[in-house]
């Protein structure tokens, strides 16, 4: 096993994924042996100090997350681990190969978890579209449930946990973690305010804990190897590796589990092979259309929590999408904030309101109908929906790509109004 | 038209249908956390969920027709409308919009003569644009029904649309 890529090491050349014996044969389930010997607060304590941080786009610790739950035997129970499945972010899809090659990595990660937080119940919740992800999941509980790693008594322990797999409906506010535990209710799935946190009072009104598939996949490799080994994985101050994407115009679109810290250049010349001939990359979306743009004078960043964010951007899911000079700047921003727009869940006004007033806007702008107060008009939308201004991220994401698609592309969006037309008009429809 | 008057959506559900929800219910914490499992089943067998029908579903999960309404029009992906025999979700997110989304949607409406939220008229294709479906190392994507597709090109689009009949 080359220990160095923890989370895709047992991923097979034809992308099927092992079936438990397989798994097992190549060492699967020792971690959960290993957990269910320690004590949960060693577990914990443990992850902490791995400086393991959330790979759904919030970054937070996840040994603090889980330290938040109430423990100890006057505890009251019962608590929840949820699996955020959603990966609905656009540019994203990490979180599908390791549901879709690796099911077993997936349901010991949510075992060793749940036994750290105390749960009795987990949820993992996955995007509708994600069909094979859901029946290799249904077939990886169904396979652990007989072999004693899910059910009343797991392998003589006393722990007992049940997992169910929900199939959401399909729509992007469900990823918002208290939106999703209002979803596994059977209600509309609207955000819900805090305090409380979840980790206090979150599904069904019990301590509940939701984590990103990717951070949870790296809880056994920290059991079973260390926070030592962890930390040591990465190339900065925080632990791991991390599955970093590329899409767009370059030669090798992909994924591959890097050190923690990986410059964004060595990711796109090396490992997706630079731009195809005839493109030049002008900017990045470094972590889903959540993020704001890093142009490509600063490629050279490392890829990690702390350097993305000292740019102005942040590392969301590193799943990075590339821009190139043959697509235009404000055609890219119309269409991302058309998806925040639409996705938008209606239940605060500035968001409700102002998400389809700037779409609006910019795609005055790209038919050529823009004016000068425009842009005005834009930036103010960017300093309003704000984290204090509406009630969940959403929106405070959407104006990410925006307020640094106005700075960046400043010369684009005046050429456009200007010229009362589109310079990359032709390119629109055409296959290229 | 033609399909919705095929539509056998105003037919009761029959009990094989009745008793599936209810196992569904069953193994849910609570009963209206199923609302999501029991509506794509009901979706999987009509292929939308008609008036009726969310009513029938409602009353078996101890929910009123509105609450359940309230859930089923909130999601992409459950229909409360007909729709032709096989859905095409073309994907309109960023990484499909920089690789060529546009010119797969021209190319489904010269070749099919729909537009995003259209059906055709012989009623074998609706055509629904779905946001970012995980495959952006392989855009342009799409999925048909359930099945994925990616690294669309002109001759790609033709042939898997050949597909379905
Ligand atoms: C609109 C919105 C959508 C989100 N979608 C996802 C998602 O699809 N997957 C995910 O893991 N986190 C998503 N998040 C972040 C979650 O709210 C939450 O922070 C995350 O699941 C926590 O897991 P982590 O700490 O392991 O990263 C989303 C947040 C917002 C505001
Ligand atoms: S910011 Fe937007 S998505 Fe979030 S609660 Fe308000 S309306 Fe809903
Ligand atoms: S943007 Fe189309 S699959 Fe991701």
């Amino acid at each position: 096993m080359m220990m160095d890529k923890p989370l895709t090491a047992l991923i097979q050349p034809d992308g099927m994924p092992l079936d438990i014996a397989g798994y097992e044969r190549a060492g699967g389930y020792q971690a959960l042996r290993k957990a269910l010997t320690m004590t949960p607060e060693a577990i914990i304590a443990e992850v902490k100090r791995s400086r393991l941080r959330g790979r759904g786009g919030g970054g937070f610790s996840t040994g603090r997350k889980w330290e938040a739950v109430p423990t100890g035997t006057d505890a009251a129970r019962q608590h929840y681990l949820v699996v955020n499945a959603d990966e609905m972010e656009p540019g994203s899809f990490k979180d599908r190969l390791l549901l879709e090659q690796t099911p077993h990595q997936m349901i010991e990660s949510v075992i060793i978890s749940a036994f750290a937080i105390q749960a009795d119940i987990a949820y993992i919740f996955v995007r509708a579209e994600y069909v094979l992800s859901l029946s290799r999941l249904a077939r990886a509980v169904a396979e652990a449930e007989a072999r004693g790693y899910l059910g009343a008594d797991i392998l003589g322990s006393g722990f007992a946990l049940t997992i169910h797999v929900h199939a959401s409906g399909g729509r992007y506010i469900c990823g918002e973690s208290s939106a999703l535990l209002t979803a596994l209710e059977g209600r509309r799935p609207l955000p819900r305010s805090r305090p409380p946190r979840s980790a206090l009072s979150g599904l069904w009104g019990k301590p509940s804990i939701v984590n990103n598939v990717e951070t949870l996949c790296n809880v056994p490799h920290i059991v079973e190897r260390g926070a030592d080994w962890f930390l040591g994985l990465s190339r900065g101050a925080d632990g791991g590796t991390k599955l970093y994407g590329l899409s767009g115009r370059v030669k090798r679109p992909g994924l591959w589990e890097l050190p923690l810290g990986t410059s964004l250049n060595e990711i796109l010349e090396e490992h997706a092979g630079g731009m195809q001939d005839g493109y030049e990359c002008r900017a990045v979306l470094p972590g889903g259309a959540s993020t704001a743009f890093v142009m490509n004078a600063d490629f050279d960043i490392p890829m990690d929590f702390t350097s993305v964010q000292k740019l102005g951007s942040s590392l969301g899911t590193g799943n990075i999408m590339a821009l190139d000079n043959q697509r235009c700047p404000i055609g890219m921003l119309r269409n991302l904030e058309h998806f925040f727009a639409q996705e938008s869940c209606g239940f605060c006004t500035p968001c409700r309101d102002g998400l389809p007033w700037v779409e609006r806007i910019l795609a005055a702008i790209e038919a050529g109908d823009g004016e000068a107060e425009d842009l005005d008009t834009l930036a103010r939308h960017v300093s309003f929906l704000n984290s204090d201004g509406t009630f969940c991220d959403l929106a405070p994401g959407a104006m990410a790509p925006l307020g640094s698609g106005l700075k960046h592309f400043r010369a684009e969006f005046e050429q456009h109004i200007a010229e009362k037309r589109c310079p990359w008009h032709e390119t629109a429809e055409s296959w290229a | 038209m033609s399909i919705a008057e095929q539509s056998p959506g105003d037919a009761p559900l029959d009990a094989a249908l009745r008793d599936e929800i209810a196992a569904v219910a069953r193994h849910a914490e609570q009963k209206r956390a199923a609302g999501t499992d029991a509506l794509k089943l009901v979706q999987k067998r009509f292929g939308y969920i008609s008036d009726r029908h969310l009513a029938e579903v409602a009353a078996l999960l101890e929910m009123t027709p509105a609450e359940l309404d309230g859930v089923a029009t909130f999601y992409n992906l459950i229909f409360r409308r007909p729709v032709g025999r096989h859905v095409i979700l073309l994907c309109d997110s960023v990484a499909c919009w920089v690789m060529g989304e546009a010119a797969a949607r021209a190319q489904i409406r010269d070749r099919l003569g729909i537009k995003p939220g259209e059906t055709t008229a012989d009623g074998r294709f609706t055509l629904l644009p779905i946001v970012c479906l995980g495959h952006c190392d392989h855009a342009p994507a799409m999925m048909v029904d359930e099945d994925q597709y990616g690294d669309l090109d002109a001759a790609r689009l033709d042939a898997i649309l050949e597909r379905y009949r």
